[in-house]
């Protein structure tokens, strides 16, 4: 038996989608239904991961690859069928030997080997750039795919590493590598707006390039199954103009903010005698933990568990209380022993990590 | 001494049916004898029947059973998905659900099916009386059953396995200890033997038990494809055997094949499970196209167009398919060449499947189509296939892949590829086939009620689901959030969930409902040309009355007076003089027969064979390693029951009247026996296995600088060098016995193979002593590990080449072998070359390779 509930797990695909991404929206209606049905519908649909509403170069070329492909498909599609239903109706006296065997040998062998010769030499030109390392001097992420979250440390020119974690911020227009790996089991790194996936394997670096082509808010999520909360295991992406972008790095390479008001200083006690700082960094405090997350400005992040909770004062109480039932095996243990005036501390503290 | 057995050269155009019929007493008196001796047994001893007909039958069910669990459990997360957030299954359910879905799905029905209809219709379709080892059937449905049965009850414990039905490690091995993912390398490796033991028994069947003058370019297309898609079994399920043993070495004793942080690479697995998965996907797809190519011909009255080209199209496509494994990888991070060159393989895949869909279409166009359910379910095959086939020359373009692959674009693919392409043809086999079960056809009305059904539910569940995929919703995942734009559409794949779910259930209900008050079918219902319709209705458990000479492809079209002929017993062995079950044997290429084989009858001992051989799979599934032990000894002396009491029986005369003037041996050995064939294919499948083995060796040497370690820390070249020395000697002692034997040197056999014997028993100590001495731990680094599993494979395989030698040995002592009949030394034998390469191989690997590299 699982608490999920719908009010809980809400993605902010209404708060944080309205801004940016439902720019090109486009409602799903029955009509459209039985549009993409013939197969006439050429727009993609809206969504913070579709791959049919592109926002990355990568994503861009296989949007076209796949409107050619679907578009040739539906047309032999219907060819075949067209000509099951000619086969049956048509007089048998009508068709010779040797019609019948230019009718195996055109449909069968020169007609696929033609169109796929094609379909290859388009599809696979297309593979050296999407697989092309980015060029020297292109941002440097590394991502590491823990059940079920993510540690993001973006790399800095000095060697540095800015650790945030489960939400992804990218300048518009700048190639990004994206360096891959795994702590536990497998997992599968996708943002389907911007681009293809990439697998992450323990003890294995693997290389994604993505290149974000427009600002917005989008999802990305874990593509390889990975465990009992694998659907769980998402993070918000949100591409940003250039500046904005280096302003909101800055912001977070900065230490965590003394808390100011007294009920932020009680939750800063709570949070260092509940022994939450075994698994948590807050930089600039005394919690060091490297088990789980860095919360150092988790007051900033679009969402929290991994893109399963909005980030909200009630749903961190919610998450702390019960992480589990939230999330299923998550490695977090529920503090359901806290009291309801010690929780209020807790989440009024880390809600205000800015 | 030996008799000299020529094969009985007959040409075909020679041969004619009796000129007169019998008169009608002797008719009728071997009538009696055939049934007779093809009596199934009746009360509680029904179940110890081993006919291809019964056996085929529950089989058959079984498989149906599974695939109603398995199509449940597909309904119980289509509920789950149907709206966002859902609480109706927890997590851990889903996962558990999702992955016996599928692998209840791929191992328990969709292979497993195909071999059913295969025992069942295979010797029908070759006017044979049964399969070769009908005994081997028996045996394989029985560990289908326990096997099946112990791997679907998991989830009503709670404890399935939940790693997917590709058991990807590391999430198998250390992050789900329990016993879970034991159930599937265990539950499913034992299935999958006997999935092997059917193969085995369909391949001999198609190749040595066809009626005489049936050359391979008059073989129905059925057996050709069978042949072809038992071939693959045979070469495709090793690997994952193999792979499930290794994986199961690290789960029950830590030894890490999988695990990066001692050596191990969990893409090991991947490589030998995909190298599996894929070719498995043909391997359920060309039965089912086999069933179309049956179907066809006999609704558009006119033969196959392009017989030719569908046989090539279909050994095409078996080779293509063990070639493409790599595009279920394509975002591993491969390195861009492999993934170019993969991707066009996975397309050039689409040609022969084209050429036979095209030879259907031909066939179509040049005959007169009559309208009937089993072309309704061939048309709904057809036109839901093609579209699966093309999203899938969509998903193996690499780039397209790197945003379809693992989402629910791939769902909908596959499901259009595997329903289309296997489904709708086995409900259309279903109704075509249906009489020759109990001579009742199924119903027209509730048919089509069925098909439109099951067509438009599958259409409303499956088609949005490429979209739902392209959206960004991946696979194998519990739940979703509202507004990504996954909700309507997930709806309404749910709501054509149900709906297919109700069509199968109206196919279900119309196979099962009482038919007594219905009339029987008549003879040959469909007007088909192929040999099964000689069938009576109801069908006699004989089989087929007399073994025709065949000269069409569509004999009961294109012989005159076929039918009549076979009736009154004008053809071969229309008789049971001595009680006893017998089927031809002919040879491989132009069928002239060549042996009148005595089939064994009914037994319990398979029953307990399978049972006692499952128990090993199932104790060792909760680790009670002595109950396993216990189990193996139980399963071996049932074995040896089963193959001294039932096995190479010497006859009470040398050669028998088969009629038409032709007299045939009733034993053979040697490469003309079908014994001799069968040892050979299970030997090419278990060094399959063997090689796979090997090549995760050299996998290892390929990612690491310093594999295999330096200094070297085992096993050292004396004592792998020892033991090949001393099994070489093992194997040509073997074979020296086989001469003596022949010869009839009783002393120089007994001391040759008792000294063979002994060689086999040092070189396998031998073999064990080098890792042994030199203090290799298995479980430290993947490089022990992997010499170990080497090891212990290569001395297991001995272990059993021993046992065979005593074996051997006693049999000639208890007088049940001699000189002349000898197939016993001659299968060891055999399967001692086997070994032998085995160990060359084993020992240049271990000592060898580290000089060199």
């Amino acid at each position: 038996m699982s608490i999920l509930k719908g009010a809980d797990i809400q993605i902010r695909s209404n708060h944080i989608g309205r801004n940016a991404g439902s720019d090109n929206g486009c409602s799903y209606s029955y009509a459209r239904w039985v549009i993409f049905l013939f197969g006439l519908c050429l727009t993609g649909c809206d969504g913070q991961q579709s791959a049919l509403s592109p926002a990355g170069r990568g994503a861009e070329r296989i949007a076209d690859l796949f409107w050619w492909m679907s578009a040739g498909a539906v047309i032999i599609w219907l060819f075949i069928v067209g000509f099951l239903f000619y086969s049956v109706r048509a007089h048998p006296e009508a068709h010779n030997n040797r019609q019948t065997k230019i009718l195996i040998i055109g449909g069968g062998t020169v007609l696929p080997t033609v169109v796929l010769a094609i379909l290859l030499a388009y599809g696979l030109a297309l593979l050296p750039d999407l697989v092309a390392p980015a060029h020297k001097g292109s941002l440097k992420i590394a991502v590491y795919g823990e059940q079920w979250w993510w540690r993001v440390r973006y790399q800095q020119a000095d060697g540095q590493a800015i650790e945030v974690a489960n939400e992804i911020r990218l300048p518009v227009g700048v190639p990004v590598e994206f360096q891959l790996e795994s702590a536990d089991v497998i997992h599968s790194f996708w943002i389907p707006s911007i681009g293809g996936k990439v697998d992450m394997f323990p003890g294995r670096q693997t290389r994604l390039f993505l290149e974000p082509t427009r600002t917005g808010i989008f999802r990305g999520v874990c593509a390889e199954y990975c465990g009992a909360s694998h659907a769980l295991m998402s993070f918000p992406v949100m591409v940003l103009e250039r500046e904005e972008f280096s302003l909101w790095l800055e912001q977070e390479s900065k230490p965590a903010q003394m808390p100011s008001e007294p009920l932020a200083a009680r939750g800063q006690q709570v949070f260092l005698a509940q022994g939450c700082n075994a698994c948590h960094t807050i930089r600039g405090t005394p919690a060091k933990g490297v088990i789980g997350p860095d919360l150092t400005h988790i007051g900033n992040r679009m969402s929290l568990g991994a893109g399963t909770l909005s980030n909200e004062v009630e749903s961190l109480k919610r998450w702390i209380a019960h992480t589990d039932g939230v999330k299923p095996g998550v490695l977090m243990p529920e503090f359901r022993m806290l009291s309801q005036e010690e929780l209020e501390a807790l989440a009024s503290y880390l809600s205000g990590l800015k | 001494m030996r008799n000299e057995i020529e094969p009985v050269e007959v040409t075909i155009e020679e041969v004619e049916p009796l000129k007169e019929a019998p008169p009608k007493e002797i008719q009728r008196a071997q009538e009696e004898r055939l049934l007779k001796a093809w009596k199934v047994p009746e009360g509680w001893r029904y179940w110890s029947e081993v006919n291809n007909t019964e056996v085929g039958l529950w089989y058959t069910i079984a498989a149906l059973i599974f695939f109603v669990f398995g199509g449940v459990l597909a309904l119980l997360m289509r509920i789950q998905l149907a709206v966002p957030n859902n609480d109706f299954l927890s997590a851990e359910l889903y996962n558990q659900v999702f992955t016996l879905h599928g692998s209840v799905m791929m191992f328990l029905f969709a292979v497993p099916i195909f071999e059913a209809f295969s025992i069942m219709l295979i010797p029908q379709m070759l006017g044979s009386r049964d399969l070769p080892f009908p005994r081997l059937s028996s045996f394989g449905f029985w560990s289908f059953a326990l096997g099946g049965t112990f791997f679907c009850g998991s989830i009503f414990f709670g404890v399935a396995p939940r790693g997917g039905w590709f058991m990807y490690p590391p999430l198998t091995t250390r992050y789900q200890p329990d016993i879970g993912a034991d159930f599937w390398l265990l539950g499913l490796s034992f299935i999958e033997i006997s999935a092997i033991a059917a193969a085995v028994e369909l391949i001999v069947g198609v190749l040595k038990c066809r009626p005489p003058g049936m050359r391979v370019n008059l073989i129905p297309l059925y057996s050709w494809y069978l042949l072809v898609a038992a071939a693959m079994v045979l070469f495709a399920f090793p690997p994952v055997i193999a792979g499930s043993l290794l994986l199961e070495f690290e789960r029950a004793f830590d030894w890490p094949f999988f695990d990066a942080s001692r050596g191990g690479d969990p893409l090991l697995w991947q490589h030998l499970f995909w190298i599996f998965g894929h070719p498995e996907v043909y391997i359920i797809f060309l039965p089912s196209i086999a069933l179309v190519a049956m179907i066809v011909p006999t609704f558009a009255r006119t033969p196959i167009v392009g017989y030719g080209w569908i046989i090539l199209a279909a050994v095409g496509t078996g080779f293509l398919s063990f070639g493409l494994w790599v595009h279920h990888m394509f975002t591993t991070g491969l390195p861009g060449i492999s993934i170019g060159l993969f991707s066009a393989a996975s397309e050039a895949v689409a040609i022969p499947t084209g050429v036979q869909i095209f030879c259907f279409l031909a066939t179509l166009l040049v005959g007169r189509v009559t309208r009937s359910v089993p072309m309704l379910f061939v048309f709904g095959s057809l036109i839901i296939f093609v579209l699966g086939g093309l999203t899938g020359v969509m998903v193996a373009l690499a780039p397209f892949d790197f945003q379809a692959h693992d989402t629910f674009f791939v769902v909908g693919h596959m499901h259009y590829v595997l329903i289309g392409g296997s489904i709708f043809p086995m409900v259309a086999g279903c109704y075509y086939f249906f009489p020759l079960i109990n001579g009742k056809m199924l119903s027209e009305k509730l048919g089509r009620i069925a098909f439109w059904l099951m067509f438009i539910g599958f259409n409303t569940a499956f088609l949005p689901m490429h979209l739902t995929g392209l959206r960004g919703m991946a696979r194998r995942i519990f739940t979703y959030p509202a507004d990504m734009g996954f909700d309507t559409l997930n709806l309404i794949s749910s709501a054509g969930a149900f709906i297919l779910a109700a069509g199968i259930a109206v196919f279900m209900w119309d196979m099962l409902r009482p038919k007594s008050r219905q009339p029987h079918s008549k003879r040959n219902p469909w007007g088909a040309g192929t040999l099964e319709w000689l069938a009576d209705m109801p069908g006699k458990k004989w089989g087929v009355r007399s073994v025709p000479e065949i000269d069409h492809r569509y004999p009961l079209w294109d012989q005159p007076n076929f039918v009549r002929d076979v009736d009154e017993g004008r053809f071969y062995l229309p008789d049971a003089e001595e009680g006893k079950r017998e089927t031809l044997v002919t040879s491989v290429i132009d069928a002239n027969p060549i042996q009148c084989l005595r089939i064994p009858g009914p037994t319990f001992i398979t029953f307990f064979a399978a049972m006692f051989t499952g128990g090993i799979f199932i104790f060792s599934t909760f680790h009670w390693w002595w109950m396993a032990a216990i189990s193996a000894v139980l399963a071996l002396g049932a074995i040896l029951i089963w193959f001294w009491t039932g096995t190479s029986i010497i006859p009470e005369k040398e050669k028998k009247n088969i009629g038409l003037g032709v007299t045939l041996p009733l034993y053979i050995s040697g490469p003309d026996s079908v014994s001799w064939w069968a040892m050979f294919i299970t030997m090419l499948g278990i060094m399959t296995a063997f090689v796979c083995l090997v090549f995760g060796y050299f996998f290892f040497w390929t990612i690491h600088e310093d594999f295999p370690p330096d200094p070297l820390p085992g096993p050292g070249v004396f004592w792998p060098v020892t033991s090949a020395g001393l099994l070489l000697g093992a194997w040509c002692l073997t074979i020296l016995a086989r001469q003596w034997n022949k010869r009839d040197l009783a002393i120089s056999f007994y001391t040759g193979l008792t000294f063979a014997a002994a060689l086999a028993v040092t070189g396998g100590v031998a073999l064990i002593a080098g890792p042994w001495f030199t203090g290799l731990d298995p479980a430290t680094h993947v490089y022990p590990a992997i010499v170990w599993v080497l090891v212990i494979w290569t001395a297991f395989q001995v272990a059993i080449g021993l046992i065979m030698q005593l074996y051997c040995i006693a049999r000639r002592f208890a007088g049940r072998m001699t000189a002349r009949y000898d197939i016993d030394i001659h299968n060891v034998a055999l399967y001692w070359h086997f070994t032998a390469i085995t160990v060359v191989i084993t020992v240049a690997v271990i000592a060898g390779f580290p000089l060199v590299a």
